[in-house]
Order: C-alpha cells, then sequence, then structure tokens
C-alpha cells in the first residue's frame, strides 16, 4: 500500500499495491482481485532471491480517486487526527 | 509501472511518512532465502487490520487509544481459517469497517489461501491466521519485547514456513 515507505523501513520483500487503505487485496467481493494479488505476494514470498526486491502490481482501483479517498476514511477521524487539526486549528488562531 | 505510495494518503501526512529512513538500528538488511518449494510450505496470513472473533475475544483497545492518541494497542488475536465472515469484528479507529465488514477476505484471505491450497499452488495453510492493530505506538517497544516474540514463537508451533504480512 506504501512500498516506498516499506522500503524505507527496510522491509526484506515487497508487494507495491495502489489501493486504498484497509483493502490490501482489493474491493470487497472481487475474488479474482483477492487472488492475483495473494498469488503476486506468495511468489515474492518464494521467489525473491535478494534483499529489497519490490515488485509492483499493475491494476488500477477501479473507483474513481476522489470517491475512493472519501470511501477508505473513518465515519468520526483517528483520535491522533482529532489531536492534530485541533493543534493546528489552535496555531492558526493565536496570533504571530 | 511505479505504484504511487501516497495516492489515497492526505497530502498534509506525507511528510510524516516519507524519507523518514529506518528505525534506529535497523540499517542492516535482514534476509532469509526461501528455501522450500512453495507447493510444499505451510503459509500463514497477517492483516493489520484489527480483526477480531466477535463471540470469544476481546476487541482490540481502542478506548484507550481514544484517551492516550499516540498509543495503539499492541496486542494480537490468533483468527481460525474457517470462522464465518459474520462472526468477525473490526477495531482499528484509522480505517472504515465497512468494507472489511462485507468481505474479511480485503484484508485477510484466508478462503483465497485454501482454494490456492486446493490447487497445489500453496502446501498448506495454518488452521489460524494472525491479526493485529496496525496503529501502533511510534517507538515500537511493545512490539519489540513482547508482541514480536510472541508471533514468532506462535509460527513456529503452527509449522509455517512463511507469512504473508498485509498491511490495513
Amino acid at each position: 500500500m506504501m512500498p516506498a515507505v516499506a522500503e524505507e523501513r527496510r522491509a526484506p520483500r515487497i508487494v507495491g499495491i495502489e489501493f486504498p487503505y484497509g483493502h490490501a487485496f482489493g474491493m470487497p467481493g472481487d475474488k479474482d482481485m483477492h487472488r492475483q494479488v495473494l498469488a503476486l505476494a506468495l511468489r515474492v514470498l518464494a521467489g525473491a532471491s535478494a534483499f529489497g526486491t519490490r515488485i509492483d502490481f499493475d491494476i488500477e482501483w477501479p473507483v474513481p480517486l476522489r470517491d475512493a479517498y472519501k470511501a477508505w476514511q473513518p465515519a468520526e477521524p483517528s483520535p491522533i487526527v482529532r489531536k492534530l487539526l485541533s493543534t493546528l486549528a489552535r496555531e492558526r488562531s493565536t496570533p504571530s | 509501472m511505479i505504484v504511487d505510495s501516497y495516492r489515497f494518503l492526505p497530502r498534509s501526512f506525507r511528510p510524516m511518512y516519507e524519507g523518514r529512513g529506518p528505525l534506529p538500528g535497523e540499517d542492516a538488511p535482514v534476509w532469509a532465502q526461501f528455501e522450500k518449494r512453495l507447493a510444499a510450505s505451510r503459509i500463514a496470513l497477517l492483516t493489520s487490520a484489527g480483526i477480531y472473533v466477535k463471540a470469544s475475544q476481546a476487541s482490540f483497545d481502542v478506548e484507550r487509544e481514544q484517551r492516550e492518541p499516540e498509543w495503539g494497542d499492541p496486542s494480537w488475536r490468533s483468527i481460525p481459517s474457517n470462522v464465518q465472515a459474520a462472526d468477525l469484528e473490526v477495531a482499528h479507529l484509522h480505517i472504515s469497517h465497512d468494507d472489511i465488514r462485507s468481505d474479511p477476505e480485503v484484508a485477510l484471505p484466508m478462503r483465497t489461501l485454501d482454494e490456492l491450497v486446493s490447487e497445489h499452488m500453496v502446501g498448506s495453510a495454518t488452521a489460524e491466521h494472525l491479526s493485529v492493530m496496525g496503529y501502533q505506538d511510534r517507538s515500537l517497544e511493545d512490539w519489540r519485547q513482547k508482541t514480536a516474540p510472541q508471533l514468532v514463537d506462535w509460527l513456529r508451533g503452527q509449522q509455517a514456513d512463511g507469512i504473508i504480512l498485509a498491511p490495513a
């Protein structure tokens, strides 16, 4: 999902997918997509010959970006996001 | 094609992830060649979606995370591979639960793995798989000291040859 971050954090084998958070194997009900992602991950697990092997999965998420971006997010912001937003709001309201 | 790692991330969050490098003390490569044939190997799955079995397991502790926003529950659950989707629940405050509830295979493809076993691409699957909650304390101390060693012991007990880690 964030293969560049996995590379920076030194994951030994990586499969990159450009899917929204919470959907590592694809769309609900799309068995073929689940199968393709899992099969690729298994091939990378068993077949990679060196540290840092990364294979990106060439399938575009079949939902418009704006809708997909909204859909993966929780109804309520997470506690840390709420805290960050509150800190930002305070900083903006404080006269410099 | 090269996957855009930040396509679905709010733009203001990108600096929290990009260009951060390895964690302290984790610069050196960690590598083990996969020695066996996949068709003779036992495979386990791990999701960080915070999935648990409603009737028999406690939820991940999201109440404490509400009180302490920088803390995340470092515990783990083992999920029987034959559990029904309706018996699973999700506890993860950073993602929508809707699609995982409607089809847990999007995060933990236990049925899909069973199909690959029946087709002899994979030797076997562990009888249970693993679930953790992906939002963790930044220092990962609990993970280093407790969670990771417990998971490794559990995987050895299951005689797993390999594991697919699936971030949520």
